[in-house]
């Protein structure tokens, strides 16, 4: 085991070079001088040179290269070219947001999506079955920026059950700390603002949840029935064990082997989803800092955020793989 | 015998057990997949409003109406109008040949490139296959909306920016695949022969590992076509994609979200069709999985 992690590791390496590497590039990549991209047509020559200055522009690219690398090791991730703010602290702010928001939309996709698959496989062609394969059908096809918009209209326009967009009511106060709202609240003892915080969290995390609820729900009854075809379970239904027993107590953990991975790739790919539900539900997060950038054309922050969502997304992923390994040794060999 | 007497008998075999071959069988498993078909009615729809749009379409996509600013559903527009009183269907109708030669031209990006780059790795290994996958490697590093949202900072918006910047995002898959199913095909021993018959690499590649490689890409390419045209939607959805007044579904979202409370129709219908279009080649890509690879069918 200790030797596979090591070996993953290494892999992770080259991988984390690459992608500080593209970080770096974006904004070279640009056709055009990066200054004259980020201050726009009016700048004057000043003004540019200016920027040219602070961002080291004027260094030969290696050596800017190698700077961005040294600050990153500082933990620096350099400032806003509009505000001047540090991005750090920006993103201290934001990530947790986007955090929040990914867990919940998880959370709400394991919960039904795992529960779906094993009674859609135990049931398999039942009518339980067929409704939520297509449920499940129509949740991969989801374009989550319409679900989003149509989740506002039901339920917050026309129910007025949850509030339509952000993270808290404006009523609501609430001392940051960790700046998860969740955690906060309870560690406060606010329970006002906790029932806000999840409150706000609904329709988003819906949104955002819907895709992976329906491929964690076709992955858990496709490798349950696969499980179920298995000799070892033959051999327990031979010795009278009953459905129930031999679907919870001798399938289900085999089964949810492929589950965990799906999982944690989908965990990763709720990271991109994050900028567009990010956007429809005004959420104050990452993806939504990132499309603000993009707008504002202001690269600094853009090369940042990506890099900051990157490497989390290269880290879930190592940890997938970790995970996997130790659930199916047998992985190891190949 | 020669080698090339062996080769000629080779030949022989095989064009007597033409018309039972696998492409045929895997059609006729196609065809009896009834979800499958579901899949290809409804995008035999999307394609005949795309190729007949001029003929159905009731009303002009582009030209404003105002004094029927967002009228709802009804006789004279079955889908109602958008804020600036253009019929919606019509709109729709127009979109569906955006979102197909969407489809098309991203899809077809990732595939020729995805294409070479397995084909160079699975084939002549090494250096080819450690440079192409650690590349692959550093591409999936990015989740793919990201990704695609950041080439679009370097592109700039515009369509076509977004097809090239979604066709990109999905080369490593196709690469992976073809890569991994070239490492298989090349070991058979009728690569060998072909080899020993002294065909160059070119052919090699081209007549005899590509097309035993081409169920997955085939499949591969289908499911693609649906992230592809859900994507770019999503890119115009948020500006970075087709710019108004063009009649792409993600961008007539776009448009109308501020409408979302007096004028539900204008964002409910366009985003159905990018839901129906999807789950369409969704349907299509699963049942030729089915059809293609038997065994992947519980």
């Amino acid at each position: 085991m200790g030797q596979y992690i090591l070996k993953r590791l290494a892999l992770v390496i080259p991988v984390l070079i690459g992608v500080t590497l593209f970080a770096f590039l974006l904004i070279h990549l640009i056709p055009g001088d990066p200054a004259r991209i980020i201050l726009g047509e009016r700048a004057t020559e000043a003004q540019l040179e200016q920027i040219r200055e602070r961002l080291g522009l004027n260094d030969p690219l290696y050596i800017q290269y190698l700077n961005f690398l040294k600050r990153l090791a500082q933990g620096d991730l350099g400032r806003s070219a509009i505000s001047n703010n540090p991005v750090t602290a920006e993103l201290k702010k934001r990530y947790p947001a986007t955090i929040e928001l990914t867990l919940a939309a998880m959370l709400l996709a394991i919960i039904v999506g795992v529960p779906a698959g094993i009674i859609s496989a135990s049931k398999q062609y039942s009518l339980f079955d067929h409704i939520s394969m297509v449920l499940a059908l129509l949740g991969v096809s989801m374009p989550i920026f319409w679900l989003g918009l149509m989740l506002i209209w039901v339920g917050s326009l026309v129910l007025g059950i949850f509030p339509p967009s952000g993270r808290l009511g404006v009523e609501i106060t609430l001392q940051s700390i960790t700046n998860f709202h969740i955690i906060d609240s309870i560690i406060t003892g606010n329970w006002v603002a906790l029932k806000d915080a999840l409150w706000h969290l609904v329709l988003p995390g819906l949104a955002l949840g819907t895709i992976p609820m329906a491929i964690i729900a076709r992955m858990t009854r496709s490798s349950m029935l696969e499980v179920l075809k298995q000799d070892y379970i033959r051999t327990a239904r031979a010795k009278g064990v009953s459905q129930r027993l031999v679907i919870y107590k001798h399938a289900l953990r085999n089964a949810l082997i492929p589950v965990v991975t799906v999982v944690g790739l989908q965990f990763g790919l709720l990271l991109g989803g994050a900028v567009l539900t990010e956007t429809i539900f005004s959420w104050p997060g990452v993806g939504r800092l990132i499309y603000d950038a993009i707008m504002a054309r202001d690269f600094p922050v853009v090369q940042s955020t990506i890099l900051v969502i990157a490497t989390t997304f290269v880290f879930i992923n190592l940890l997938v793989d970790i995970t996997y390994a130790y659930l199916d040794p047998r992985i190891k060999y190949n | 015998m020669a080698l090339a007497e062996i080769a000629t008998d080779v030949k022989a075999v095989t064009k007597e057990k033409k018309g039972v071959g696998p492409w045929r069988s895997a059609l006729r498993r196609f065809l009896r997949n009834k979800s499958a078909l579901a899949g290809l009615i409804l995008i035999a729809f999307f394609v005949g409003a795309a190729v007949f749009a001029p003929y159905i379409a009731p009303y002009d996509p582009l030209i404003p109406d105002l004094k029927n600013r967002l009228a709802p559903p009804s006789a004279a527009h079955l889908l109602g109008t958008d804020y600036m009183g253009r019929d919606i269907l019509s709109r729709i109708i127009y979109g569906a040949r955006i979102s197909l030669r969407v489809g098309l031209i991203t899809v077809s990006i990732a595939l020729v490139v995805g294409t070479l780059m397995g084909m160079l790795a699975g084939y002549y290994g090494r250096i080819w296959d450690t440079i192409i996958m650690r590349f692959t490697d550093i591409m999936l590093a990015f989740p793919s909306t990201l990704l695609a949202i950041a080439i679009m900072a370097i592109l700039g918006p515009k369509l076509i920016n977004a097809m090239i910047a979604i066709g990109v995002v999905q080369i490593p898959q196709f690469a992976r695949i073809v890569r991994s199913s070239v490492l298989s095909v090349k070991e058979f021993e009728y690569v060998d022969a072909a080899r020993a018959l002294g065909l160059k690499n070119g052919p090699i590649i081209f007549k005899h590992l590509l097309p035993n490689s081409l169920a997955p890409i085939i499949v591969q390419a289908t499911l693609s076509v649906a992230t592809a045209i859900i994507e770019t939607a999503g890119l115009s959805f948020l500006g970075l994609g087709a710019q108004p007044p063009t009649p792409e579904w993600g961008a007539m979202l776009a448009d109308s979200r501020a409408y979302l409370r007096i004028a539900p129709w204008t964002v409910a219908f366009p985003g159905l069709a990018i839901l129906i279009a999807t789950m369409g080649m969704n349907l299509i890509g699963d049942g030729l999985r089915d059809a293609l690879d038997p065994r992947m069918k519980e």
